[in-house]
């Protein structure tokens, strides 16, 4: 009983006793573990490590191995590309050369002729020329008879003012007002005064009757701005006084028609007045105004038919064609027979003298 | 003895009436007695005139009447309220030449002031008499009935249809052909009238004959004559395609251009203006116009005028630029464009100067060759001050924007590019430096290719 009861006594302290004498041990299990700790996580570092690297080679050759085989496809798409794109550029190129030619060649043909376009501008120019010189020459013709015009307004005046002045010419005795002793040489209008005719009255010229224009009219500018004014509406005169006829009566008698004597009131060449008026009633009864031609002229072209005996080649022949004396073309040598005998007095005759009066012509 | 008396009194007011209206008569020609014989009551007396006995103191009274009415259109309205057209119109069927002039005169004075007035003229009847009136054997009657016709013709174009329809036209192409030249100069005047304002009319006008008749009348040396035809002419031309054909089928040409040179400063601009009319329908007709040498005549016309006379002639040149590139070119080489340049510089007034702009943009607008013909005689810093001023009026600055920016797109020609580099505003800015990329980017490309890809900095 005792030892129970120091142990239980004890017994209080026995856990701490125990833990404390357990305890003193643990730094050294402690460093112990820690050491082995160490040691094991070291190498399991490195075992972990060796792993990874192999690891690492592993999947490097594989990503090589496959990278390269990526690359390779891009490659190819890309020499793929590369070969399209050159391709279509030369296409391009060979297409704009084609469509430059073509495109050329359709404007040049169908749409713009440029050279025609040149000529043309060329055409114009020249015609714009041509216009403007004749326009130029036509604006000189004017003003040339513009001052024609006025250059002989200019002299008619001076003519006209000369012929009013001539009696200012000088004369033997007095020398006139432009022709002054003390000068060396007569003034101009002396010269313009001998040769004017001196102006006469002027004579009472015949009144025209000119169309006035209306404006003129209308402005007051004649004298006789106003038309004239007609004759008064007449008045009838104051009755003459006394006791008067019956004025029909009077009006009868003073207007009675003339009666004048068969003498008088024909006509003097009534004869030959008559003669006319019978001739025209009977040529109207004519039926055709020509005169009826003879019948020689009606039968003047008619073809004339020869009888049997007439129209046959073998005719009568006429005495010059059958004695070769007369036809000279029935001599066998050109010269005629000589007469050996002396011809008969009366053949030597024939021809000779008779007249001519019988022969036809 | 007493009746004697009694008709001295009667020869008395006889004399004091025709004495009255020959003074009134003479008294109207001046302006400052107008006012106070219209406040004096001339009209109503007048009037009672007009129905006198005497025929005399009728046409004293009517040319009185005329004379008022041409004076201002409340006289003409006061004319027209008294009743005293129907009258006029009545009396001018039956009496002689004289009081035709003056009753045409009064009808013609009326209807010039307004369209209403004409219409009242028309109203009345008048048209028929004074048709017949052309028909008369007077020329001074068949004048004033023709100045009369143009007149109410003038305003619009239904009066124009009723004066054709009265049957004015085929005698106003016989009074053209009439001797005398005042009969002449009014009747083309008034085939001008009625010719300008629809084509139907231009082309009744056309069907009647005129236009052989007018062109032959060209070569008449009467300037004013020669002003009317060329305005009738143009007139029927501007209307369409066919009636232009039809004037150039009267082989104007050459001779128009003759009249380019004329001294008269209104003929000069009535030919440019046919020109224009018969150059702004088709290509086809400014064709004809260029090979003819019309392009020079009008530049050489353009260079001799001043102020409005030149603008017709710069209007065509502009109408002819813009049918097509080759007619461009065509007025390059007749140097219109230093011509146009001077115009553009030297008019003081905007609408001149902004038809220049516009034909210089017309001119331009085709290929760089055609911009840079304009852009050589340094035109576009005019241009481009023009469109900047705050003077110029809007149409000026529209149609000056609008030239540089055609210009400006088909411009290659560096030197003149530059100056818009320093002072343009961007709008414009953007246009330069575009074309200067067009220009410039081959140019750098070529170099850099040929380095290697280093940029070159020349």
């Amino acid at each position: 009983m005792a030892t129970l009861a120091r142990l239980q006594a004890r017994s209080s302290t026995v856990g701490n006793q125990y833990y404390f004498r357990n305890s003193v041990v643990d730094p050294f299990r402690k460093k112990e573990n820690d050491a082995a700790v160490k040691i094991q996580s070291w190498f399991r570092g490195c075992q972990v490590r060796a792993y990874i690297r192999h690891l690492n080679r592993i999947v490097t050759i594989i990503q090589k191995w496959w990278r390269s085989f990526l690359g390779r496809k891009q490659y190819q798409l890309t020499v793929q590309v590369a070969y399209y794109t050159m391709m279509m550029n030369l296409y391009n190129a060979m297409a704009v050369r084609i469509q430059r030619r073509w495109r050329g060649y359709r404007v040049r043909k169908y749409l713009f002729n440029y050279y025609y376009l040149k000529e043309y501008l060329k055409v114009v120019s020249e015609t714009n020329d041509a216009i403007r010189k004749a326009l130029e020459e036509f604006a000189e013709m004017k003003e040339r008879e513009e001052k024609k015009a006025n250059l002989e307004r200019e002299e008619k005046k001076r003519d006209y003012q000369a012929r009013k002045m001539h009696y200012l010419l000088s004369t033997k005795q007095i020398p006139g007002i432009y022709n002054s002793p003390f000068r060396k040489e007569p003034d101009p209008w002396e010269l313009q005064l001998q040769k004017a005719k001196p102006l006469t009255h002027r004579r009472p010229k015949v009144k025209q009757k000119d169309s006035t224009s209306l404006t003129d009219w209308l402005a007051c500018t004649s004298t006789r701005s106003f038309p004239r004014s007609e004759i008064l509406p007449p008045i009838n005169r104051k009755q003459c006084q006394g006791p008067f006829r019956d004025i029909t009566e009077v009006l009868e008698q003073r207007y009675r028609p003339l009666e004048p004597t068969l003498r008088v009131a024909e006509p003097i060449d009534e004869l030959k007045l008559a003669r006319e008026e019978l001739r025209r009633e009977e040529w109207l009864q004519n039926v055709n105004d020509n005169m009826f031609l003879p019948f020689s002229s009606y039968h003047k072209n008619e073809k004339y038919i020869p009888s049997m005996h007439l129209s046959s080649k073998y005719g009568p022949v006429s005495c010059k064609e059958q004695f070769r004396s007369e036809n000279p073309k029935k001599w066998i040598c050109d010269k005629d027979f000589q007469t050996i005998l002396p011809s008969f007095e009366l053949f030597s005759k024939y021809g000779k003298l008779y007249s001519k009066a019988g022969q036809i012509v | 003895m007493s009746q004697r008396q009694v008709l001295q009194v009667f020869e008395q007011y006889q004399k004091a009436r025709t004495q009255f209206v020959q003074m009134v008569a003479e008294l109207a020609t001046r302006p400052q007695n107008i006012e106070t014989l219209q406040n004096a009551g001339v009209m109503s007396l007048l009037r009672t005139l007009l129905l006198d006995v005497v025929p005399t103191i009728q046409q004293t009274a009517a040319l009185a009447l005329g004379r008022l009415a041409n004076y201002n259109d409340d006289l003409a309205e006061a004319v027209v309220k008294c009743d005293i057209l129907p009258q006029l119109v009545y009396s001018l069927a039956e009496q002689n030449r004289f009081y035709k002039k003056a009753a045409a005169f009064v009808l013609r004075a009326v209807g010039k002031h307004s369209p209403q007035l004409a219409q009242a003229i028309v109203d009345c009847g008048a048209l028929d008499t004074l048709v017949i009136c052309l028909e008369d054997f007077d020329p001074g009657v068949k004048e004033a009935a023709a100045w009369a016709l143009r007149y109410i013709a003038r305003h619009n174009a239904e009066l124009s249809q009723a004066v054709v329809d009265a049957g004015a036209v085929p005698l106003l192409v016989l009074c053209i052909q009439e001797p005398e030249i005042a009969l002449k100069r009014i009747a083309a005047s008034a085939l001008s009238d009625i010719a300008k304002h629809s084509p139907e009319l231009a082309q009744t006008v056309v069907d009647a004959g005129a236009v052989a008749h007018l062109a032959q009348m060209i070569l008449n040396p009467d300037a004013k004559l020669k002003h009317q035809i060329l305005s009738a002419l143009s007139q029927v031309s501007k209307h369409s395609v066919d009636l232009a054909e039809m004037v150039v089928e009267a082989e104007i040409f050459p001779v128009v251009l003759t009249c380019l040179k004329d001294k008269d400063e209104y003929v000069k601009k009535n030919a440019s203006t046919l020109i224009r009319e018969i150059a702004k329908h088709t290509p086809e007709l400014s064709q004809l116009v260029v090979n003819a040498g019309g392009v020079a005549a009008v530049i050489d016309c353009i260079g001799s005028c001043k102020g409005n006379t030149r603008l017709p002639g710069i209007m065509m040149l502009g109408y002819v630029a813009a049918h097509s590139e080759n007619l461009a070119m065509a007025v390059i080489i007749s140097k219109g464009v230093p011509q146009l340049s001077v115009c553009l510089s030297e008019e003081p007034e905007d609408h001149i100067k902004a038809a220049a702009a516009w034909a210089l943009g017309q001119i331009g607008r085709h290929t760089p060759e055609h911009a840079r013909a304009v852009a050589v005689t340094n035109t576009l810093p005019v241009l481009l001050s023009l469109y900047m001023s705050t003077e110029s009026s809007e149409d000026l600055q529209v149609k000056s924007k609008k030239a540089i920016k055609n210009i400006l797109q088909k411009c290659t020609y560096l030197p003149a590019l530059e100056p818009f580099l320093y002072d343009a505003p961007p709008n414009i800015l953007k246009h330069v430096v575009g074309q200067f990329s067009k220009v410039l980017f081959p140019w750098i490309f070529r170099y850099t290719s040929a380095e290697g890809g280093q940029l070159s900095t020349t």
